[in-house]
């Protein structure tokens, strides 16, 4: 008797349209104009940081609403260095990661070591998001409330080394970044972590008398999901250059965050890409249209998330992609 | 011969009310017990201090030699003894063969070895052919057979079983009867189980355990604990009729 491989992986429909998207992705830049990139830049941001976040919810079930925290906090550590000391994003980011992910670490150990979860751990994990923002508020060091400002380059220059460069150039980042994130949680979610996740999420009494030890296990969550999270910080710093506390430790920005797994799909792989995408395409196109008809609707993209999150949450409650999955044939469409 | 497990007067009250008051029992290595009682004995509360899901308020419970009371259940499953909810908690999202692989993933983190652990289960308690469904379509008497197999995916010495025989024809009463008997002989897995359905415990204890009111008010051979006119009154009365 031989053990298939999963459904996904086995499926070589699966890996085709994936190839295929692959290669669509990578000649992108050469296809578009730049209002196009710039939405696109968008869309892999929030694939990234929603499949970042679908660690914690979607595997382990751990929910967080308070992930601007973690992309705040990696923002500033590696503008400040670099601004400050000129030390590369690239040595930065390690201390942006160890920072970040020290903070999960705190606040996952707290919430699990004394039976904090479900509603509670949420609004502790908003709690901190919200102490960080307003400790940043008077940080004077990196602009407190004024905002914390990058050296904006002339457009032409190409400085991988300080990821100083063209849109192209942030492009291709955020597109390995998304790349890379789908293949370290599809083999994190058929390892051994991932099944202990899951049981985590469906039972953790039942996971606990199999002999996991779900502090433990919930920890790793955390921690790999505030460490991946810390990278798009790092990635918002010097794509948009331009820091405030008010803005980027927002919990709207971290509603942002988890609003493309939950429309594509939570606990899946390519749930957060997909809802990404149908949020970001269709929330500019409403703002566009706005616009275009002469009208200055404060919060019209909000109101329209919240639409749309309405529907899918009524009519597709697993999210777009098990739905799509079945109808493509691709496997089970559970993510796995 | 030393027991394998051996619990030793423990007690469990929840706010003033006494689940368990005093009980002692020995499980020896290999053996089959079963522990009986009317609803509401305290017979889970028992399982459940054993398996660390409660501190027993006194009493101790000790395991090949060691004390394990107030140990976490996942630290008691480590140490070698799987159990099985009565009230079934399967990963519902799950395939019943990822149920399983949880449970195997216990010893060893290779994936395809806990996905062959797990296969060589699903047959042996007959789940292969719903291997793939997911775990909340399946039947209660199904699912009970799941808890079992997530269970001995972890390879317990002792299993405790919670009335995991509830809901099932005679029939596959007989056939889960015959597994535990194999897994009992050939494997030398010891077992402790709480059961209902005297037509299994008969089948399979050679020692029963009967509970009442939170104490123990009989132990013994099976022929003899039928007989007792305690037992009879409490609990048997009517059934050993039938
Ligand atoms: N977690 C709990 N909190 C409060 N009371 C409980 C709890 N668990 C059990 N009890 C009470 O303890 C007593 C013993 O319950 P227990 O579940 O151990 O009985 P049982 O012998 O397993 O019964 P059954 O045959 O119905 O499963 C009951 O009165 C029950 O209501
Ligand atoms: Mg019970």
């Amino acid at each position: 008797m031989s053990a298939p491989a999963s459904p996904l992986f086995a499926d070589r429909r699966a890996i085709g349209l994936l190839l295929a998207l692959l290669a669509l992705l990578l000649a992108l830049p050469a296809l578009v104009n730049s209002y196009i990139l710039s939405v696109a830049i968008l869309i892999l941001y929030f694939a990234y940081t929603g499949q970042a976040w679908n660690v914690m919810m979607g595997f382990c079930g751990q929910l967080s609403l308070g992930h601007s925290l973690y992309v705040g906090v990696g923002a500033y550590t590696v503008a400040a260095l670099f601004v400050h000391y000129q030390i590369s994003p690239w040595v930065g980011v390690w201390l942006a990661v160890v920072i970040c992910t020290l903070m999960g670490l705190v606040i996952g150990f707290l919430a699990f070591r004394f039976g904090i979860g479900g509603t509670y751990f949420a609004l502790l994990t908003i709690a901190f998001a919200e102490f960080t923002r307003i400790g940043f508020d008077h940080f004077d060091w990196v602009g407190s409330s004024g905002g914390f400002f990058l050296k904006v380059e002339s457009h032409g220059t190409l400085d991988l080394l300080n990821l100083r460069g063209s849109p192209t150039m942030f492009y291709y980042l955020a597109l390995a970044m998304c790349a890379a994130a789908f293949v370290f949680c599809a083999w994190l979610l058929k390892s051994r972590a991932g099944y202990y996740w899951q049981a985590i999420r469906e039972n953790e009494e039942a996971a606990q008398a199999l002999g996991i030890n779900t502090f433990r296990w919930k920890m790793l969550a955390v921690g790999i999901s505030s460490a991946m999270t810390s990278l798009a910080g790092v990635f918002f710093a010097f794509y948009y250059n331009n820091l405030f506390p008010e803005q980027i430790f927002n919990i709207s920005r971290s509603i942002e965050i988890i609003l493309g797994p939950i429309i594509g799909g939570i606990g899946t792989l390519f749930g957060p890409i997909l809802g990404a995408a149908v949020l970001t395409i269709l929330a500019d196109g409403i703002t566009e249209l706005v616009a275009a008809m002469g009208l200055e609707i404060p919060g019209v993209k909000q109101v329209f998330y919240g639409v749309v999150l309405l529907l899918v949450v009524m009519f597709l409650p697993h999210g777009i992609w098990p739905t799509l999955a079945r109808k493509l044939g691709l496997g089970q469409g559970s993510g796995k | 011969m030393s027991a394998l497990l051996e619990v030793r007067g423990i007690s469990k009250a929840f706010r003033g009310l006494k689940a368990v008051t005093g009980a002692s029992l020995e499980v020896p290595q290999g053996a089959i017990v079963a522990l009986i009682g009317p609803n509401g004995a305290g017979k889970t509360t028992c399982f459940n201090m054993i398996a660390g899901v409660f501190k027993p308020d006194s009493g101790e419970v000790v395991f090949a030699g060691r004390r394990i009371d107030g140990l976490r259940p996942d630290q008691i499953c480590n140490a070698g003894i799987g159990r099985t909810f009565q009230i079934v908690k399967p990963f519902a999202g799950l395939s019943g063969l990822d149920n399983v692989m949880v449970g195997a993933f216990n010893r060893t983190v290779h994936a395809a070895e806990a996905r062959r652990i797990a296969f060589e289960i699903l047959d042996k308690l007959g789940l292969g052919p719903k291997r793939d469904l997911p775990a909340a379509s399946l039947t209660l008497p199904d699912r009970k057979r799941l808890e079992v197999a997530r269970a001995l995916a972890t390879r317990p010495r002792l299993l405790l079983l919670d009335e995991v025989m509830a809901g099932l024809r005679p029939t596959e009463t007989d056939v889960m009867v015959e597994v535990f008997r194999e897994l009992n002989r050939r494997d030398g897995l010891t077992i402790l189980l709480i059961e209902h359905v005297m037509r299994a415990v008969m089948a399979l204890a050679q020692n029963i355990v009967v509970l009442h009111h939170g104490e123990i008010i009989a132990a013994g051979a099976p022929q003899d604990v039928v007989r007792d006119p305690a037992v009879l009154e409490c609990y048997l009365g009517e059934e050993t009729e039938v």
